[in-house]
C-alpha cells in the first residue's frame, strides 16, 4: 500500500521553474495523483498548461468539474477556478470568492483534500511571495497528513514556505532535488 | 478524543442539519450542491460569527432574519462578466448562429443568468448579425436581488475596460462603446438591447421545464451542484429543448459521465456546446 493517496502542490511566484524540476524528475510509473495549484493571472492559463505538459513525465491535464481523480496523473488547477476535492474523490471547480486574494487558492485545495484523504495526504508548498497555503498546511497536519516545504534559502520567493514553517506546519524542509528524491522513494517503497 | 474521520463525519451531520433548517426556513434547497463548496461557505460564516460548531448556526437560521440573509448571500455566488470566456462567443457565432439564421423565430434561455452580463453579450452578438429582432431571450435565476440588478443593467464603469477587451476577442464587430451610456461611475446598457429579454425567477432545483427552447445557455451554474443534481438538471434541459436545439455549458463543465451523454451530440468539445439529437 502506498504511503500517500494524494499529493497536493501549491506554488506562486517562481513556481513554474520549481514545478518543472519536480515534474521532469519523477519516475514514469509514479502512481500517486498529483494536484497542483500554481497562482497565475486569469489570462495566462493556457501557456502554463502547455509548458508543464512539456516537462511532465506523467500525463498532465486541467480537470473538468466532477472528473474522477486518477492515479498516475497530474492535474493542474485551471485559471480563475478554485479546485476542491469532494468526498467521492472527484473534483469540483468553483468560481467562489477569492481567498488570500487568489483564485485558485492553495488553501482551498489543501483543506478539502485533507478532509478526504486524511493521513494519506502529502502537501508540498513551494516558492511564493504570499502566505496562501499556510492554513492549508495546518489543515493537512490537523488531519495527520504530511507537509513538505521548499527550503526558503533555495526558493525564488521565501515568504510562502516561511509561512508554513513559522506556523509549525512543516514536517520536512527540503530542496527541490531532495523533494524529487523523496517522492520517487515513496513510490519504490510501496 | 474523536478521530480525524469521526470529526469530519460529525461535521457532515451538522452541515446536513444546517441545510435542512435552511430549506425549511427559506425554501432554498442546497442539499444537493457540491458539499465541499457549501461547507466552505458555511465555514466562512462560522468564522465571521464566532461560533464553534456548524450546528450553532441553526437557532440563528430560524430566529434571526438578518443572519439568514447573510448566510443566503454567502451561498449565492454571482461572479460573471460580459463575454466571459470570449472563445465561447466566437464558437457560438460560428456553430450556432448559422442555424438561427434559418429559423423564423428563436427562443434562447439563459439559466442562472446572474446580473445579466452574459445575456446582454448574447443580445449584442445577435443584433450585430441581424438576428436580434427574431429572438426572444428568457433569462432566469433563483436570486431575486441579482435579477433586479440584471434588469437595471447598470454596471460599474471600472469593469468596462475588461468587457471591451472581451467583446473584441469574442467576435464583436463594432465599438463596444455603442452599447452603453457612460455616466460618472457607471455604464448603463442601451435600452434597445433589453427589448427582447424577459427576466424571471426560476429555481433549477425545484422548478419545471421551460419549454421549446432552441438554445439553452447555462454556464458556471452546474459546477455548484453535485452529480445527482447535475443529472436531473441536464434532463430538464434536454426536455426543454426542441430536437436539434443547442445546450451551452461552462468551459470546465462536461456531460461526459452524465446520464444524458448519449442524447446529445458534441458540437464543440473545447467550448462545451452540445446538440440534442433528433431521434
Ligand atoms: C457564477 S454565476 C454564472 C453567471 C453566468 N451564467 C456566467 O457564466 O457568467 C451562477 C449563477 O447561478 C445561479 N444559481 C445557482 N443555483 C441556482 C438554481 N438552483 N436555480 C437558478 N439559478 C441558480 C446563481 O444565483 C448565480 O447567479
Amino acid at each position: 500500500m502506498a504511503k500517500y493517496d494524494v499529493i497536493v502542490v501549491g506554488a506562486s511566484a517562481g513556481g513554474l521553474s520549481a514545478l518543472e524540476k519536480i515534474l521532469s524528475g519523477l519516475e514514469k510509473d509514479f502512481s500517486i495523483p498529483i494536484i497542483i495549484v500554481q497562482h497565475l493571472s486569469p489570462d495566462s492559463g493556457d501557456s502554463i498548461l502547455s509548458l508543464l505538459k512539456k516537462y511532465s513525465v506523467i500525463e498532465l491535464s486541467e480537470p473538468c468539474d466532477k472528473e474522477v481523480i486518477l492515479n498516475n496523473h497530474v492535474y493542474l488547477a485551471p485559471a480563475d477556478y478554485h479546485i476542491m476535492v469532494e468526498k467521492d474523490k472527484t473534483f469540483s471547480l468553483i468560481l467562489g470568492p477569492k481567498e488570500n486574494y487568489c483564485r485558485p487558492a492553495i488553501d482551498v485545495l489543501f483543506e478539502t483534500a485533507a478532509e478526504v484523504f486524511f493521513d494519506k495526504t502529502l502537501g508540498i508548498l513551494l516558492t511564493g511571495a504570499n502566505t496562501d497555503g499556510t492554513k492549508g498546511c495546518i489543515a493537512i497536519k490537523k488531519f495527520s497528513g504530511t507537509v513538505i516545504v521548499q527550503d526558503p534559502e533555495e526558493a525564488t520567493m521565501a515568504v510562502m514556505p516561511l509561512g508554513a514553517i513559522n506556523a509549525n506546519a512543516a514536517d520536512f524542509v527540503l530542496s527541490l532535488k531532495e523533494i524529487v528524491e523523496k517522492l520517487n522513494f515513496y513510490i519504490k517503497e510501496s | 478524543m474523536e478521530s480525524d474521520r469521526e470529526l469530519v463525519e460529525n461535521e457532515d451531520i451538522e452541515v446536513e442539519l444546517v441545510l435542512d433548517a435552511l430549506l425549511k426556513k427559506s425554501d432554498y434547497d442546497y442539499r444537493n450542491y457540491s458539499r465541499s463548496h457549501i461547507k466552505r461557505r458555511l465555514s466562512h460564516r462560522l468564522t465571521v460569527s464566532g461560533y464553534n460548531r456548524y450546528s450553532d448556526m441553526i437557532p440563528d437560521i430560524i430566529y434571526n432574519p438578518q443572519f439568514l440573509n447573510k448566510l443566503l448571500s454567502d451561498l449565492s455566488i454571482n461572479v460573471t462578466e460580459m463575454f466571459r470566456d470570449p472563445s465561447f462567443f466566437l464558437e457560438l457565432k460560428d456553430k450556432i448562429f448559422p442555424y438561427i439564421k434559418t429559423y423564423p423565430f428563436v427562443k434562447i434561455w439563459h439559466a442562472g443568468c446572474s446580473s445579466g452580463q452574459e445575456v446582454y453579450s448574447m443580445a449584442i452578438l445577435l443584433s450585430e448579425d441581424n438576428l436580434y429582432e427574431k429572438s426572444q431571450i428568457y433569462a432566469t435565476d433563483f436570486n431575486r436581488e441579482i435579477l433586479d440588478v440584471a434588469k437595471r443593467a447598470i454596471y460599474p464603469i471600472d469593469t468596462i475596460k475588461k468587457y471591451t477587451n472581451n467583446y473584441q476577442q469574442g467576435g464583436g464587430q463594432n465599438s463596444f462603446a455603442d452599447y452603453y451610456i457612460a455616466d460618472y461611475d457607471s455604464a448603463a446598457i442601451i435600452p434597445s438591447l433589453k427589448k427582447n429579454v424577459l427576466f424571471s425567477f426560476h429555481n433549477l432545483v425545484t422548478d419545471g421545464i421551460f419549454g421549446e427552447m432552441h438554445v439553452i445557455v447555462c454556464r458556471n451554474v452546474l459546477i455548484y451542484f453535485d452529480k445527482e443534481l447535475q443529472n436531473s438538471v441536464l434532463k430538464l434541459f434536454y426536455e426543454s429543448l426542441v430536437p436539434g436545439g443547442f445546450l451551452c455549458l461552462g468551459s470546465k463543465e462536461s456531460i461526459r459521465f452524465s446520464e444524458v451523454e448519449k442524447l446529445f451530440e458534441v458540437v464543440s468539445s473545447s467550448e462545451k456546446i452540445f446538440r440534442k439529437r433528433v431521434c
